[in-house]
C-alpha cells in the first residue's frame, strides 16, 4: 500500500514540478515589480529588489572590519559609539573614514593587526555607518513612490522631504491641489475612470437597444441586418484611426471625452450586438407573450424584462469592455494624447521620460494594474467567459 | 450566423418605425465610425500625404514609382517595412506556438492536480493588465546596468552564472526575441483557458479505456486528447495569428521599434503621428487588413461551427 503511494507519488512529481516552475517563472517579474515599488529608491539602484530581505548593504564590510572591535551593532566602545550620529558625520566620505583608520589612537594603530578595507569596501562602510547612525536612516519598505507617483513628482529626493524643506517643483503646491497634477497618476486614474465608465454603459446600452429589435420586433431585413452589423467585427481597430481623427479634426473633438467616449462605442458595438443578441434572444418568449398581453409596451417589456433578465450578459460584456478600454493605449493616444492623460499614456510618457526612475515606473504600473488585478480576482469566472466570447472581437 | 432566430410572437406587434428608433442610435454610430473611416482609409491610401492630390505626388525624380499605388510601394517593398514584416513573421512563429504549446502544456497539467484554480489564475493574470504595465514589467526584468549592479533579475541571473551581462532590448535578433517573450507572458493564460475548457470536454470514458488498454500517457495526449481537441486548437491558432499580427503595445512602450524591432502597427502609428504621411499609414493599415481579414472571417466561422457544435 504504502509502496504503491510512494510510486504514484513518484510518477506525479514531473506534473508538479514543471508546473510550479512555470508558475513560479509567471509570478516572478510581477513579484519584482511590487517589490520594488515599495522600496526606497536610493535601494532599488543600489540592489536587486530580491535581496530586499537580506542584511543591508555594507552590513557584511562592516562586520569584517569592525564588528570585532566595535561590536556587531557599533555600540561595544562606548567613546566611539557608531550609531552616534554626531561621531559619524565626520567620516561622511570614504577618504574621511580611511584617513580616521590610519590614525593611531592611545598611540596603537586604529586598526591594530588587522587589515585596512579597500576605498570601496571604506565607501560602503561609511555608507552602511550614515545609515545605523540615523544620518540616511531608511526602512525597507516605504509608501513613498507611490505617494511620488500619484502626484507626479519628479525631483531627485522624494515629494514629502522636498515640500518638508520647501524645494518642491514649481508646479507642485505640497497639499492637497497635488493630487490633480497633470503628471500625476492620481489624475491619471481619474481620467482613465472618465474614458472606461460611459465607453462600457454606452456601447452596451446602445446594443441592448438593438439586440432587443432584432430579437422581439419584426420587421424586414432583419437577418441580413443582424448579420451585416456583426460582420463589421472583422474591421480591425488600425483602420479607423486616420479617417477619424482627420474627422475629429474638422469637428474640434481631437483631445476630449466626448470623441473617446463615442469612438469606443463605436468600436465595442459589433460584438456587444452580438453577444445581446445571442442571451436576449434566447430568453424564453412566453414571458415576453404574457407581459404584451399585460399591457405592457414594448418599451417597458425592454426596461422590466429584458435588460433585468439580460444582467449575466451585461457583466461578463461590461467586465470585458472596461478592462479593453482602461488597457487601451493606442486609442487614447491617437484621440486624448497628452490633453486628458490616462494611465496608459501617463506610464508609456514615463518609460521614455524617465530612464532609470524604476521607483516611481513600478509603483506608477502598480496603480494603473491594481483595479484589473481587482476585477479579476473578484469577478474571475465573468472575466473569462467575457474574454473567451470576445475572442474573435477585431 | 449562429444566433438562433426565435419566432416572433405575432401578438407583439409595433409600429412601422418603432424598431427602427431601437437600432437606430447603433447604425448611427457604427456608420461613422466603422463605415466610413474603413472606406476612408481605403480612398486615402490613393491620396498623397496631405490629402490634397493623388498618390503619384509621392513619388521622387528618379526612384522607383508605382503611380496610384505609390503608398502601397512604400508599404510592401521599404526596407523598413520589410523589416517590420520579417518581425511581424517571427512574432507569428514564435509566439503562436509559444503561447499555444505553454498553454496546452499547463493545461492538461494543471488538470491532474489539487491546486488548478491557484496555477490558472497565476497564468491568467498578465491577461488583465494593460500591455504597457507588462512592458513596464519585463523591461524591468531585462535592465541592463552598465556598472557592477545589476538590477535587473535576467542580468543578474547571467552574472550569478558566470557570464557577461546583455543589453537585451538594443541587440539586434535577441531584441525581438525579448519582446515576443514579454507577449508569450502575457497571452499564454488566454490560450490555456480555451484550450482548458476543450480538455474538458473529451470523453472520460475513452481516456479510461484508452488507460486500461496500457497506453502509455503521452500516447492518450497524441492520439486521443490532441486529435479530439484539434477544431479548438485551429480557432486559437488563428485568434492568436490575428492577434500578433495588429502587435503594438508592446513594441511602442519597449523599444518604441527602434534597434531593428520594428513591426507593422507600429510603422502604421509613426508614419501617421510622428511622419504625418496619412496616405502611407493608410496604405499600411490596408495591407494589415488585407492579412487579417482572412484570418478572421476563418475564424469566426470556425468560432460559430463551435458554437453550435457545443
Amino acid at each position: 500500500m504504502n509502496a504503491a503511494r510512494f510510486k504514484r507519488w513518484l510518477q506525479g512529481l514531473p506534473t508538479h514540478l514543471i508546473l510550479i516552475v512555470v508558475c513560479l517563472v509567471w509570478l516572478l517579474p510581477t513579484l519584482g515589480l511590487l517589490v520594488t515599488s515599495f522600496r526606497p529608491f536610493q535601494d532599488v539602484n543600489e540592489t536587486g529588489w530580491w535581496t530586499v530581505l537580506s542584511a543591508p548593504k555594507g552590513e557584511k564590510e562592516y562586520e569584517a572590519f569592525c564588528g570585532a572591535c566595535h561590536g556587531i551593532d557599533g555600540k561595544a566602545i562606548i567613546a566611539a559609539d557608531l550609531t552616534n550620529a554626531d561621531l559619524v558625520k565626520n567620516y561622511r566620505r570614504s577618504f574621511s573614514l580611511l584617513v580616521s583608520l590610519k590614525r593611531e589612537i592611545n598611540g596603537q594603530p586604529h586598526m591594530g593587526e588587522l587589515s585596512l578595507p579597500d576605498e570601496n569596501d571604506a565607501a560602503t562602510i561609511a555608507a552602511y555607518l550614515r545609515r545605523i547612525s540615523g544620518i540616511e536612516a531608511r526602512s525597507r519598505f516605504t509608501l513613498d513612490n507611490y505617494i511620488d507617483a500619484v502626484v507626479g513628482y519628479r525631483g531627485r529626493a522624494t515629494y514629502e522631504s522636498d515640500c518638508a524643506s520647501g524645494q518642491q517643483a514649481l508646479d507642485l503646491s505640497c497639499d492637497w491641489r497635488d493630487l490633480g497634477n497633470p503628471r500625476g497618476m492620481g489624475r491619471a486614474f481619474l481620467n482613465s475612470l472618465i474614458v472606461a465608465i460611459p465607453s462600457t454603459i454606452l456601447p452596451i446600452l446602445f446594443a441592448a437597444f438593438a439586440a432587443y429589435a432584432f430579437s422581439w420586433m419584426y420587421f424586414p431585413g432583419r437577418q441580413w441586418m443582424f448579420a451585416l452589423l456583426v460582420g463589421l467585427q472583422v474591421v480591425p481597430l488600425q483602420m479607423t484611426l486616420i479617417p477619424i481623427s482627420r474627422l475629429y479634426a474638422q469637428l474640434g473633438l481631437n483631445g476630449t471625452f466626448l470623441g473617446i467616449w463615442l469612438f469606443h462605442t463605436g468600436f465595442g458595438l459589433p460584438y456587444a450586438i452580438y453577444l445581446m443578441r445571442n442571451f436576449i434572444g434566447s430568453l424564453p418568449h412566453e414571458v415576453f407573450e404574457s407581459a404584451y398581453l399585460d399591457g405592457a409596451s414594448h418599451w417597458t417589456a425592454f426596461f422590466k424584462l429584458a435588460i433585468p433578465l439580460s444582467i449575466p450578459a451585461i457583466a461578463s460584456l461590461g467586465i470585458f469592455q472596461f478592462l479593453w478600454i482602461w488597457n487601451d493605449l493606442l486609442v487614447a493616444l491617437v484621440f486624448l494624447g497628452g490633453e486628458h492623460p490616462v494611465l496608459t499614456y501617463q506610464i508609456g510618457n514615463m518609460v521614455t521620460s524617465l530612464g532609470s526612475g524604476w521607483h516611481l515606473l513600478t509603483a506608477a504600473a502598480f496603480i494603473s494594474m491594481a483595479l484589473p488585478m481587482i476585477v479579476f480576482f473578484a469577478l474571475q469566472r465573468y472575466f473569462v467567459r467575457g474574454l473567451l466570447a470576445g475572442s474573435v472581437k477585431g | 450566423m449562429a444566433a438562433k432566430t426565435q419566432p416572433v410572437a405575432g401578438i407583439m406587434r409595433q409600429g412601422r418605425l418603432t424598431p427602427w428608433l431601437y437600432l437606430l442610435p447603433a447604425l448611427l454610430v457604427m456608420a461613422v465610425f466603422i463605415v466610413y473611416p474603413g472606406l476612408n482609409t481605403f480612398y486615402l491610401s490613393f491620396r498623397n500625404n496631405t490629402n490634397t492630390g493623388w498618390a503619384t505626388d509621392n513619388c521622387l525624380a528618379g526612384a522607383p514609382c508605382w503611380g496610384l499605388f505609390e503608398n502601397y510601394r512604400y508599404a510592401l517593398t521599404s526596407e523598413i517595412m520589410q523589416t517590420a514584416f520579417l518581425n511581424n513573421l517571427k512574432w507569428i512563429l514564435i509566439m503562436v506556438s509559444g503561447t499555444v504549446v505553454l498553454g496546452l502544456l499547463i493545461a492538461v497539467l494543471a488538470d491532474r492536480v489539487r491546486y488548478e484554480a491557484l496555477a490558472k489564475a497565476l497564468i491568467f493574470l498578465p491577461m488583465a493588465i494593460s500591455f504597457v504595465g507588462a512592458g513596464v514589467i519585463w523591461k524591468f526584468v531585462y535592465d541592463y546596468g552598465s556598472g557592477q549592479v545589476q538590477i535587473g533579475l535576467l542580468n543578474a541571473l547571467v552574472k550569478a552564472l558566470g557570464g557577461q551581462p546583455v543589453s537585451w532590448l538594443t541587440m539586434p535578433q535577441v531584441n525581438t526575441i525579448a519582446l515576443i517573450v514579454v507577449g508569450i507572458w502575457m497571452w499564454t493564460g488566454f490560450c490555456m483557458t480555451i484550450l482548458a475548457a476543450a480538455l474538458k470536454g473529451v470523453s472520460v470514458e475513452i481516456l479510461e479505456a484508452a488507460r486500461v488498454d496500457g497506453a502509455s500517457e503521452w500516447a492518450v495526449f497524441w492520439k486521443i486528447m490532441v486529435p479530439q481537441i484539434m477544431p479548438t486548437i485551429t480557432v486559437v491558432i488563428t485568434t492568436m495569428v490575428i492577434n500578433v499580427l495588429k502587435i503594438f503595445d508592446i513594441v511602442y512602450v519597449m523599444t518604441g521599434g527602434n534597434y531593428g524591432t520594428e513591426v507593422i502597427a507600429n510603422r502604421m502609428y509613426i508614419e501617421m503621428y510622428t511622419s504625418f504621411k496619412a496616405g502611407r499609414a493608410a496604405a499600411i493599415a490596408i495591407v494589415l487588413i488585407a492579412v487579417i481579414i482572412p484570418a478572421m472571417i476563418f475564424n469566426i466561422r470556425r468560432f460559430q461551427e463551435q458554437e453550435a457544435t457545443r
